[in-house]
């Protein structure tokens, strides 16, 4: 920009037009630079571009322009797409909202999903600035002319449009409309039925309920019966919006037939779908048929021949027990549903048994204390003994709910051989995994059971050889702190964490450097002062770098807790030494803390 | 519609004749579109050349329009696993179109172990109009920039580009043989020796394991698959063949792994005929379903069956394609000949089928006049509006003229990828490092 310096020079004249035009003028060459970096950028710039050409440049120019740029990369083309749908105000208002039609709808058949997308979410939005003349004169076409292009894509985006016009129609218009619906639930494409299919559910909802009765349920029922797979599992979801518009007495005759069959269809695919959306169908279909036709479809699925199938549908246990309408809620379960789940605790499939272990804790509180402990506790104790660690990890993750009901120490008995198990787990994730409870458990259980059982596996934990698992171990150490308190802590846990500073192994003594990090605010002034300094201070003439300059990052961290005096007399003298360590990064850090503490 | 493979009505067009004949020039798929209005071909060096067939000119409506080069991209190349300390050649193994969901064309190409998703556009505008430079790129006096110009789309020369969309990596641990789009339109499987994944079209971190059989000791293991494609029409069936000669159908609706097949499609060995090279020639090496749905065609070493979806037992048809190699087995073991995978095609009616041979020969049979023919690509025959010649192969003693015997076949000239335009009579032979493109003189008569 320095061509145009101030008030000297040719440009001078327009001197100050070029200072304003000129990032204007960087963007808008951008638009079309070889590093797509930049157009991008200039491309999330757009409303800027545009406010500077005014609102009527932007519709003759930019706009034409960007029709027609549709070759660019899907990234830049989303981006477009997006920036579009908020563009209203800087083409000139409502009324001239239809400006922004032929861009979206070029993007709108571009072969990217999400782009395709993104131009549909942008025209939706667009659609209800139009006027409802507007909406007659410009959108409606538009809607028309993607559901009849010629590419599948075109016609798979006008599957969104219909639902956002259909309400601000006039009557003419929306019997038009749902024709070129019809139309597209049964194209030649499966691209484009799926399309429909996936929105069949939210144009049902706009359309009077006699033509839901007449029109959609037919296209429903086909879609349902649809010769691909991925087809009919979609009708499965519409299924659920179209069941909340219909009375019982035609959901029973028009829609459950067709439910039933999917919940038996050959297609493992479309009964996971069953299966995965079966809380939403319970909704939708309301108590009654919930309990005559959906109890048996899910006795079917969770003895699904396909594991998948099985997963879903134990996923699904704890909701469909807690929608059922609470009168008679405990018969139909101890009737209906539990001995399905007594054969699903012994699957053969270990995805089985861990998607029932994550829900079946839930249960607790449906069926009470005393089933609990009749029925659901053998089933749980088997859970936690299971092969797989998932399974068990799943239990003991949601034990607070059956905390509730019977309360830990009957549980506890049985609990802790499987935590004990899974503590030590070859696998790390799975030890990760069991120390984030592990002060869940802490509360649960109480301080003395907790020293008892389980802080020998605390501090184990401490020298993993798996950093991550340190890591997590030391903030373990800090929750319990801030559980059991500091008296505690420097009883049980401080003298084991200063005794490791002495260790051959440098990186259990930076274990120590960072044990103390996370304990000294939990464990105050006091314990902080006389107990751990001195360590950290000893520690500053450690032969390894690394523990060196985490002594001074400690130092860093726990200065503030510290008394002044303390902190001039003993810290401040082995920082200044650290402050002129041979090592480079021991240096850094020193200096740092001194700063920071300003004891420089 | 009347199929005729006698050769007095096949005319051929010649098309391109690279005389370069290094390695990585050899061509090693070929694919037609499902228009039949582009060819795709892929070589050893990864790159993929596509051909488009040029509109019929208005002044001779007879006239077929020739195929000509449309676009050339490098598709692969050549990469090392260092895990592996393996060297991951760039040859692209197979080539399939996608349905075409827009303006553009898509593609999957694969070598041994990474698919990649294309995308093959037109371009006829280009963008005009800098603020600040002009289009040679020289920056303007900034002085002269009073006001902002917008772009503008001038028409230009048709530009065709090809851009990778998706690359498929990381799903295989052998090595891929075969790749297939599924009529869903949204998903397509990949096989390699031991596994077969299926995968979401717009998904590249993620496949699903569909087939494995892989055993747990892999000294154990006695059987590889061959190839693998899904049905035409129904998106939950798919077949794999086998090295041990076998076709297994599987259902995926039934269970979501199908290590468990629905039909074994399996010819009961001929225990005269048994030798050391049974199993050798038994293997299949390509399977194709028939454009109906109804069949599947499978290649050995030296026969092509047809066998029916609802027949296990046997092949309700098989050709030989060169018999007289039966006696020769021994020594194309030791050139390691007998492991060549010779793939083959229908024609687009189902009723005639192709295959390659040695010698740049190929082979035609239709399935119900019974007649054969065995044909030649080369130089000579190639000129435009020249006619294949019937050519034969003599054992034994009485040779006519033009015959050639066994002993002077030349078995460096395969014929192993071969494609047949999906309606019309028009075929693509990949000889080595030439492709050759017949077409049917009569054909426009015969429709």
């Amino acid at each position: 920009a320095g061509a145009a310096g101030p008030g000297s020079g040719p440009g001078a004249a327009g001197g100050d037009g070029d200072d304003s035009l000129y990032p204007i003028a960087v963007l808008i060459d951008e638009l079309r630079n070889e590093d797509v970096q930049l157009r991008l950028n200039s491309i999330k710039k757009l409303s800027t571009i545009a406010l500077a050409l005014g609102v009527e440049r932007t519709r003759t120019e930019l706009l034409p322009f960007l029709t027609d740029t549709i070759y660019d990369e899907d990234e830049v083309l989303l981006a477009l797409a997006e920036q579009l749908g908020n563009f209203t105000g800087l083409v000139g208002g409502p009324d001239f909202a239809h400006c922004l039609l032929p861009p979206l709808e070029s993007l709108a058949t571009v072969e990217e999903t999400v782009v395709r997308d993104k131009a549909v979410e942008s025209l939706r939005q667009i659609s209800q600035e139009h006027t409802p003349v507007a909406l007659e004169a410009h959108f409606v076409p538009l809607v028309k002319r993607l559901a009849s292009g010629d590419w599948f894509t075109s016609r798979t985006s006008a599957c969104g449009l219909f639902s956002v016009c259909y309400p601000r129609a006039s009557n003419a218009v929306k019997a038009e409309i749902r024709q070129h619906f019809r139309s597209l639930c049964s194209d030649d494409t499966p691209m484009v039925r799926r399309a429909a299919a996936s929105k069949l559910g939210e144009f049902a909802k706009v359309l009077e309920l006699d033509s839901v009765k007449t029109e959609i349920v037919p296209l429903f029922t086909n879609l349902a019966s649809d010769e691909q797979d991925s087809v009919r599992l979609l009708a499965v979801e519409a299924c659920v919006s179209i069941a909340q518009l219909l009375s019982q007495e035609d959901l029973e005759a028009l829609v459950m037939p067709t439910l039933r069959q999917a919940a038996e269809d050959k297609s493992w695919r479309v009964r996971y779908m069953v299966a995965d959306k079966f809380s939403e169908l319970q909704k939708a279909v309301g108590p009654k048929i919930a309990l005559s036709d959906l109890i048996p479809a899910f006795q079917s699925l969770l003895r699904d021949c396909e594991a998948e199938v099985r997963a879903a549908a134990a996923h699904k246990v704890r909701e469909l027990c807690e929608n059922l309408p609470a009168e008679g809620r405990e018969t139909v379960i101890m009737n209906q549903i539990l001995p399905y789940i007594k054969e699903l605790v012994s699957d053969t499939n270990q995805h089985v048994k861990s998607a029932l272990a994550s829900v079946i804790m839930g249960l607790s509180t449906v069926l009470g204390k005393e089933n609990t402990i009749e029925h659901l506790l053998p089933l749980f104790l088997a859970q936690l003994k299971d092969e797989c660690p998932e399974v068990r990890l799943n239990i003991i993750s949601n034990l607070d709910c059956v905390n509730e009901v019977i309360g830990i120490r009957q549980l506890s008995q049985s609990l802790l051989p499987a935590i004990v198990e899974l503590a030590e787990d070859a696998k790390w994730r799975v030890r990760l995994a069991i120390i984030e409870y592990m002060p869940l458990l802490a509360g649960q259980l109480g301080v003395e059971f907790f020293d008892e059982k389980l802080n020998s596996l605390c501090m184990a934990w401490l020298v993993d050889h798996v950093y991550a698992i340190r890591e997590a171990a030391t903030n373990n150490l800090m929750k319990l702190v801030q559980k059991f308190g500091t008296e505690w802590a420097q009883n049980t846990i401080v003298p084991k964490v200063l005794v490791m500073a002495n260790d051959p192994n440098y990186l259990h003594r930076m274990t120590t450097l960072f044990c103390i990090n996370a304990l000294s605010e939990a464990c105050g002034k006091e314990i902080t002062t006389k107990q751990m300094l001195p360590i950290v201070l000893k520690m500053a003439g450690d032969q390894v770098a690394n523990v060196r300059f985490n002594v001074a990052k400690s130092l860093q961290k726990i200065g503030p807790i510290l008394d002044t005096n303390a902190l001039q007399g003993e810290v401040k003298p082995v920082l200044q030494k650290l402050g002129q360590d041979e090592d480079m990064d021991v240096k850094y850090f020193a200096q740092e803390a001194i700063s920071v503490l300003a004891l420089a | 519609m009347g199929e005729d493979t006698d050769t007095r009505k096949i005319n051929h067009s010649f098309l391109r004749d690279h005389s370069y004949v290094t390695e990585a020039d050899v061509i090693s798929t070929v694919e037609f579109n499902h228009t039949g209005e582009l060819l795709a071909t892929g070589d050893k060096g990864g790159r993929v050349v596509i051909f488009q067939r040029e509109p019929e000119s208005k002044n001779a409506p007879h006239s077929q329009g020739e195929y000509d080069v449309y676009s050339t991209f490098q598709s692969h190349e050549p990469e090392f696993d260092y895990l592996k300390s393996l060297e991951i050649e760039e040859k692209i193994n197979k080539i399939k179109w996608l349905p075409q969901q827009n303006a553009a064309h898509s593609l999957l190409s694969t070598n041994d172990k990474t698919i990649k998703l294309w995308k093959i556009t037109e371009r006829d505008k280009r963008p005009e109009g800098y603020n600040l430079k002009d289009e040679e790129g020289k920056l303007k006096d900034l002085s002269t920039v009073t006001s902002l110009q917008v772009p503008v789309l001038k028409p230009m020369d048709l530009m065709v580009e090809v851009s990778p969309r998706r690359t498929f990596a990381n799903g295989h641990t052998y090595h891929i043989n075969s790749i297939s789009v599924n009529s869903d339109c949204e998903t397509y499987m990949s096989a390699d020796d031991l596994r077969i994944n299926l995968w979401h079209l717009a998904i590249t971190d993620r496949s699903f394991n569909i087939v494995d059989i892989k055993p747990a000791n892999m000294e154990d293991l006695t059987e590889v698959i061959t190839a693998s494609e899904f049905h035409p029409h129904h998106c939950n069936l798919f077949v794999y063949s086998s090295s041990k000669g076998s076709l297994r159908l599987c259902d995926m609706r039934a269970a979501a792994l199908c290590d468990k097949h629905s039909k074994l499609f399996e010819e009961p060995e001929d225990p005269s005929n048994r030798s050391f090279f049974s199993e050798i020639i038994s293997s299949v090496s390509d399977v194709k379903f028939s454009h109906s749905g109804r069949y599947m065609l499978t290649r050995d070493y030296l026969t092509v069956k047809v066998w029916d979806l609802n027949m296990e037992a046997r092949p309700i048809e098989t050709y030989q394609v060169h018999d007289y190699l039966r006696s020769k087995l021994c020594s194309l073991y030791e050139s390691d000949c007998i492991f060549d995978k010779f793939e083959c095609a229908w024609n687009g009616s189902d009723s005639v089928i192709m295959t390659g041979a040695y010698n740049n020969f190929f082979r035609m049979f239709d399935r119900n006049t019974k007649r054969d023919v065995t044909l030649e690509a080369s130089r000579e025959s190639s000129k435009p509006r020249a006619v294949l010649k019937p050519r034969r192969v003599c054992v034994g003693g009485k040779r006519r003229r033009d015959d050639i015997s066994v002993d002077s076949l030349d078995f460096t000239k395969k014929i192993l990828h071969t494609a047949w335009h999906p309606a019309e009579n028009i075929i693509a032979i990949a000889a080595t490092n030439n492709l050759y493109i017949f077409q049917d003189k009569v054909n426009s008569d015969m429709h």
